[in-house]
């Protein structure tokens, strides 16, 4: 199909922030960058735990199908969620994942990054999924980070929002210690790619 | 949540632009019992209305939520409840109801998997037939469908301007996929839309007959409180609103019902046409899976298949004027819906001869682009 979707997906459980993380992603793209975009999501009927995941869709064109067909960006913080949520996965997208909790890699094409953990060392866990908004800034081409970082600020309650850019900026550092050329250029091995 | 400024460019959900669309609309008053995929629109609800001036109710159970809503039409405000399938259910009593007493008023069914509680968080679009035959007894209703955030702002300003035009409960269908995506919407300058109120009486009280027909077949409607008698029951009814068993005025009563419906249809089937000049398969679609099929039909054109687009906002009056030249210029047509073949019956009935083929989806999730594509490539 001639478009440039970007197609993003979060993954964790309940009460982990994740609908919010890609409602404020969608935010920085749609009123920051101005382009279209769609954001969804899909949750069981349990008010906390259970499976959680967010989609956000990002084109410079009017978006048809509002949800996500290929993954260009996946973040998954924790393993049941990445374990569900890995399918559909485009051979050269990237895998962001909270290493506090996942252990087992489907891929060696992976971003591994301890987002609770830093998130617990910088008072709360709770702001874990914006620690893991500023790698997603850092490292995911269809948003910019300065837009990222305005939304992020713009929705969190004032009282946090010291916390909420340290936060951030613990993210985006982190991330930036990764080369991402030095990464494999697909997630399949490359003697099995069709030459 | 919202956005209260024109011209601004927000991130809204589905359930958010139609609060935006009934407020600007000139919606003020709001009753109704939360229930998932529908509770945001009385949650937005509750904190916009006082905001403009009007009133917000939670209200015990969703048949007490209809009947506020239609004692607040009666008093001369434009009104609106959501709802999801249960709650839908529960207020077909009372639409009937608003139905013979010709009260306006929108309700908004957000379609979850059914029956009974069903699969809460799910898209479906199992409630389409509820919508037009949920109440008893013979009835016009009308019923449109959203597909995006755009639609559920734009076509809730239709539904209540229509609402209001031919005095009629519309039923407004959406969807959990349409309910809860966000996507970017700049909410129009008033002046870049059209509100429709309710016609007045403009005789004086004592020459008033509250149900008297004229060309349009829409009496004018009197508010509680403004001086006009006034008088509102669910008996059929002759022009001054009294019971009445002749077979005469019962017979011009329930005719009338229809006759406004039909002088009105040019304006109250909405439809979209995307690529039907020259299709000669065409899919007929509505509510988010209209836009999988939009997705599909461009990758059919990809693929050199001359397929096209039918998308309906309006499923009832069904709009077979529009529906019929599709049918006999297309060698099939394909109608994806996640119920088990709703809408294709209807589309059926247009042209027994025509070849009406179903794609349908019960399992809780969204019918994809690539499914309807494949499916296209066998038709």
């Amino acid at each position: 199909m001639n478009d440039d979707r970007y197609e993003i997906r979060f993954g964790g459980s309940g009460g982990q922030g994740i609908i919010l993380a890609a409602v404020i992603v969608a935010e920085a793209a749609a009123v920051y960058d101005h382009k279209y975009v769609s954001q969804t999501q899909s949750y069981g009927p349990e008010a906390r735990g259970g499976k959680s995941k967010a989609e956000v869709v990002i084109s410079s064109r009017e978006i048809d199908y509002p949800k996500v067909i290929k993954m260009d960006f996946l973040l998954a913080m924790n393993q049941t969620a990445l374990d569900a949520y890995f399918y559909d996965f485009k051979p050269n997208g990237l895998l962001v994942v909270d290493s506090t909790f996942v252990e087992q890699l489907p891929t060696s094409r992976v971003i591994a990054i301890p987002f609770t953990r830093m998130a617990r060392e910088l008072g709360r866990e709770l702001v874990a999924n914006v620690v893991a908004l500023g790698a997603v800034g850092r490292l995911c081409p269809a948003v910019s980070e300065d837009s990222l970082q305005k939304a992020v600020l713009n929705r969190v309650p004032p009282k946090t929002v010291e916390l909420n850019s340290r936060a951030f900026a613990a993210g985006a550092e982190a991330a930036a210690a990764f080369d991402l050329s030095s990464l494999p250029r697909s997630i399949t091995p490359d003697e099995e790619q069709e030459i | 949540m919202g956005c209260e400024q024109s011209g601004k460019t927000c991130l809204l959900q589905g359930n958010e632009a139609i609060v935006e669309g009934a407020l600007a609309a000139g919606c003020r008053f709001f009753a109704g019992y939360p229930i998932t995929p529908a509770s945001e629109i009385a949650e937005l609800m509750s904190m916009r209305l006082p905001e403009v001036g009007g009133a917000f109710i939670q209200m015990e159970d969703e048949i007490a939520g209809i009947g506020a809503v239609i004692g607040a039409s009666l008093a001369g405000v434009k009104s609106l409840t959501a709802t999801s399938g249960p709650g839908f259910s529960l207020m077909q009593e009372n639409l009937g109801f608003a139905c013979i007493t010709e009260t306006p008023c929108v309700i908004v069914n957000v379609m979850r998997g059914g029956p009974s509680t069903g699969l809460p968080t799910s898209p479906a679009q199992g409630d389409v037939m509820q919508a037009r035959w949920g109440t008893h007894g013979t009835h016009p209703i009308i019923v449109l469908s959203v597909s995006s955030v755009i639609d559920s702002f734009e076509v809730t300003i239709h539904a209540f301007n229509i609402s209001e035009k031919y005095r009629i409960p519309v039923i407004l269908l959406s969807d959990e996929v349409v309910a809860h995506t966000r996507e970017s919407i700049t909410i129009p300058d008033k002046s870049e839309f059209e509100v429709v109120n309710r016609i007045r009486p403009g005789v004086p009280p004592e020459w008033f007959h509250p149900y008297e027909d004229n060309s349009r077949g829409v009496p004018p409607m009197a508010a509680f409180g403004d001086g006009y008698r006034h008088h509102i029951t669910g008996l059929v009814h002759d022009v001054h609103g009294y019971p009445t068993q002749r077979p005469d005025e019962i017979d011009a009563f329930q005719r009338r019902q229809f006759r406004k419906i039909t002088n009105g249809f040019s304006e109250i089937q909405m439809t979209r046409s995307v690529m039907l000049d020259d299709a000669d398969i065409a899919v007929i679609a509505y509510g988010s899976v209209s836009r999988s099929a939009l997705r599909a039909i461009k990758m059919a054109r990809e693929r050199g298949i001359k397929a096209g687009l039918l998308h309906l906002t309006t499923l009832f009056p069904f709009p077979r004027r529009i529906v019929d030249p599709v049918l006999r210029k297309c060698r099939a047509v394909l109608v994806p819906e996640m119920n088990l073949g709703q809408i294709s019956r209807e589309v059926k009935r247009v042209n027994l001869s025509a070849k009406v083929e179903k794609l349908n989806r019960l399992d809780g999730q969204l019918i994809t682009p690539e499914e309807i594509f494949e499916k296209l490539l066998t038709l």
